[in-house]
């Protein structure tokens, strides 16, 4: 099956989840993706190289489970731009690439002398696309951020809490994922462009910006009918205003820790729920309409609860979907990974082979396409894994000169 | 950055036909603010979503939802009755001088109707057909009743999300991530098909499932079980994990809540903290000043690991962790965070949406985008670009349409061409 991205060429520094999660998409659909690294201090400027989790007992810059997770089927290159044959040898990759990625801190590219007006002399319609916490623009450009920080700053920590209580947030780097669909995105629509006019361009992304944009109708609400998030207790993220539904929310089964979600988004939703729960309370005048069963959401939440809890999450999701209502339970990763139809056998974790953790699962791509199919078949490279290949086979060097460059820390 | 009419969007030229609602309207929008002509197709009544709140001064119509006013920038509405034929033949015309068709109806909706890829390719063979559903268009729950809530349980989010205390239950994020992680991963998908067009390949099916794309975006949820079998667990605030970390989150004087983010570990770190507390007339009542001296003084970082045997390089590290939460909880959220910031410390005010649209920073990068409305005859701010295409700006191009409002314009094109 052809790759969909074959022929295009990526110069990339990007690292962790929020940068090296875009060019990954690139490589699952056949884009040449060349990662750079310092050899001074190797490639540990990405703090995931070589850092848990591990497969097996060994430890090493190689060895890191979620800089493999992060990198597959990229290819690796080490490169000092300290040094001047170091930045010859970029300006020379940069000539024959697409793109030039990266997410360092605002200012970094300019100081090695490679920012944008830089590549676009080396490379007329070079695609620069840079991304960070704040982007290189705006009075925030130089403030430090991870995940965590982008998602506070971003509105998105706010608005991922329960009813009075202090925000929950996100137990994870929702916004390195988000951040990295972005940049790729970014990178794919600026090539289009480049396809189309053949002009290229900067983009400059900013990970707390695009944060911004995943809470919309809340900013609306607040810019159109002057009404803030901040009041009664709110946000409420398990239940449902727009639109309203009731009962929505996660309820606890049987088992330590064990919950299921349920949401009724209308009153033949309702109405079969209330058929497979049976109970008298399902009757209470008070739950009859939508309207009330808002009005007195705790006490209904509270009668559900008394239903699920004692009930196995999965079968009572399974139950109430064969009764049309959407319900599922809250999956543990080894559930939704190792018995999960539509993840498993959707090939959804496909098993990679890293040349020196040997063969490990890797997060897959949500998606099938028809003519052009991704494919990850190789883990993320080895430090410097692929300089041969890449100083050798594109650049044109020869073997004394790539152990050369070797031996005077230029690789 | 942003609003400008011209040069065009990256996607401009590109055509469009979305038949979306809640799930993958969004995946319309990004391609429309992006600068493609993007035509919504709704049924007469208009879209389902039209009639979710909030409403403009909380007067419910259909032209009035701001659910739907977010979610439909950029796009011209044409209304068609799939349910019958005239509506079916308009939408093939449609469809067959497209680009790109993304929908998100259940499994079996296109095909019951004669709409699906296989009857659509034969007069567009470089159709990109891009289908969002909740588990894909096969497998053993295809035709489950999914929300995003239930798409976020199952699909490891809500697991990773919550408190400290698991009796609360755990907690779906706010704003129907599940539906856009799909849009964005819809957008991908769409995009690298469209490079394939480029250069001389043709159209195709892309099945895009919700699940799935929750399923690869929960960080380590995920690749701390592929790699090591391992389950993280949920934390107040902060990442879940294997084993427990320290809390991150203090409330300021202001009642706002801060993520702490990273606490001081090299001595001139200790040194500009001493002094911005001097500064703010907090150092005296400091009870454990002394030891940020101590080390300010210092010839190394201090070592997290070491601390756990080494009860002096614990008490630095934990008096400078104590001096900043001392810090935070005598000052406004806001002046914290700038003044931590601006000094190199690493934190984040907890925002709420409204914050972020009055924030000088946010202000400066052209995020609040003024949109005119002149069927209200008012002007509204939207949320900006998340990515800022300096050479081909991002832009919302029209005000998002009403019912139905471009339907003889669309058709009326589709006979002169």
């Amino acid at each position: 099956m052809p790759k969909a991205l074959a022929g295009y060429r990526i110069c990339d520094f990007t690292g962790q989840l929020a940068g090296a999660g875009a060019t990954r998409h690139l490589a699952a659909f056949g884009a040449e993706v060349i990662r750079i690294e310092d050899p001074v201090n190797q490639g540990r400027w990405d703090i995931l190289r070589g850092q848990p989790p591990y497969k097996d007992e060994r430890r090493g810059i190689n060895l890191g489970g979620s800089f493999n997770n992060h990198n597959v089927g990229k290819r690796g290159i080490t490169l000092n731009l300290r040094t001047e044959r170091g930045k010859e040898l970029l300006t020379d990759l940069v000539r024959v690439s697409d793109v030039v990625s990266e997410n360092f801190s605002a200012g970094v590219m300019d100081r090695l002398g490679f920012g944008y007006d830089q590549l676009r002399a080396i490379k007329q319609d070079v695609v620069y696309v840079s991304s960070s916490g704040f982007g290189k623009q705006g009075p925030y450009g130089t403030y430090k951020t991870w995940g965590p920080i982008v998602q506070a700053v971003s509105g998105l920590t706010w608005t991922s809490k329960l009813r009075d209580l202090e925000p929950a947030g996100w137990g994870y780097s929702y916004m390195d994922h988000t951040g990295g669909y972005y940049m790729c995105i970014a990178i794919l629509a600026a090539l289009h462009h480049r396809n189309m006019t053949g002009e290229g361009q900067w983009v400059d992304m900013s990970c707390t910006d695009a944060g911004a944009t995943l809470t919309g109708p809340a900013v609306l609400d607040y810019t159109v009918n002057g009404r803030p998030t901040r009041r009664d207790g709110l946000p409420d993220s398990n239940h449902n205003r727009w639109p309203p539904m009731a009962p929505h929310a996660v309820y606890p089964a049987e088992g330590e820790d064990n919950w299921i979600a349920i949401a009724c988004r209308d009153e033949p939703d309702w109405h079969a729920l209330a058929a497979e729960v049976g109970e008298p309370w399902t009757g209470d005048q008070r739950f009859a309409t939508l309207d009330g069963r808002i009005e007195h959401e705790a006490a209904l939440d509270e009668a559900l609860c008394g239903w699920t809890t004692s009930r196995d999450k999965f079968a009572t999701a399974e139950r109430l979907r064969a009764a049309g209502v959407p319900a599922s339970a809250v999956q543990r990763p080894g559930e939704r990974i190792d018995h999960d139809e539509n993840t498993s056998a959707w090939g959804l974790w496909p098993t990679v082979r890293q040349t020196d953790m040997g063969d490990v699962r890797v997060d897959g791509v949500p998606a099938h396409l028809s003519e052009t199919e991704w494919e990850l078949e190789h883990g993320a490279p080895n430090l410097g894994e692929h300089n041969e290949e890449v100083y050798g086979g594109l650049l044109g060097l020869d073997a004394d000169e790539i152990a050369s460059l070797r031996e005077e820390g230029v690789i | 950055m942003t609003g400008t009419a011209a040069p065009h969007g990256p996607m401009h030229g590109l055509r469009v036909v979305e038949l979306c609602e809640e799930v993958g309207e969004f995946a319309g929008k990004l391609l429309a603010d992006m600068g493609a002509d993007v035509v919504k197709v709704e049924p007469p009544g208009g879209s389902r979503t039209r009639s979710y709140a909030p409403f403009v001064d909380d007067e419910p119509d259909p032209d009035r939802s701001l659910f739907f006013w977010h979610y439909n920038t950029s796009k011209r509405s044409v209304a068609l009755d799939l349910d019958g034929e005239e509506g079916r033949e308009a939408f093939r015309r449609l469809v067959a001088d497209a680009d790109v068709l993304v929908e998100d109806r259940a499994p079996g909706w296109m095909a019951e109707r004669g709409l699906d890829y296989e009857d659509l390719r034969g007069d567009n063979p470089g159709l990109i057909h891009c289908a969002i559903t909740p588990f894909g268009r096969s497998g053993p729950r295809a035709h489950d009743p999914a929300t995003d809530l239930t798409i976020l349980a199952g699909g490891g989010p809500v697991w990773s999300c919550g408190y400290d205390d698991h009796s609360i239950p755990p907690v779906r994020g706010g704003g129907n991530q599940g539906y856009q992680t799909g849009c964005h991963w819809a957008l991908i998908t769409i995009l690298t098909a469209l490079l394939y067009r480029d250069g001389g390949g043709g159209g195709q099916f892309i099945d895009v499932s919700l699940h799935a794309a929750s399923n690869v975006t929960t960080e380590a949820g995920s690749y701390q079980w592929l790699v090591a079998e391992e389950t993280v667990q949920r934390q107040t605030g902060r990442h879940a994990g294997v084993n427990p970390s320290g809390p991150t989150q203090v409330q300021a004087k202001d009642g706002v809540w801060m993520n702490t983010g990273l606490f001081p570990r090299r001595p001139h770190e200790f040194r500009i903290l001493i002094e911005w507390m001097q500064e703010l007339g907090h150092y005296d009542d400091y009870e454990q000043s002394p030891l940020l001296e101590v080390a300010a003084g210092m010839d190394r970082m201090l070592d997290m690991g070491r601390a756990a045997e080494d009860d002096e390089e614990a008490a630095l590290l934990s008096a400078g962790r104590e001096a900043m939460i001392f810090l935070v909880q005598r000052m406004d959220a806001y002046d914290y965070f700038y003044g931590a910031q601006e000094r190199g410390f690493q934190v984040g005010i907890i925002y709420a949406p409204e914050d972020v649209i009055e924030d000088p920073h946010f202000i400066a990068r052209g995020f609040r985008t003024e949109v005119e409305h002149p069927e209200l005859g008012r002007s509204f701010v939207y949320p900006g670009a998340p990515y800022a295409f300096q050479g081909s700006p991002w832009a919302i191009m029209r005000r998002p349409p009403l019912t139905g409002e471009h339907t003889a314009e669309v058709l009326a094109e589709l006979d002169s061409a």
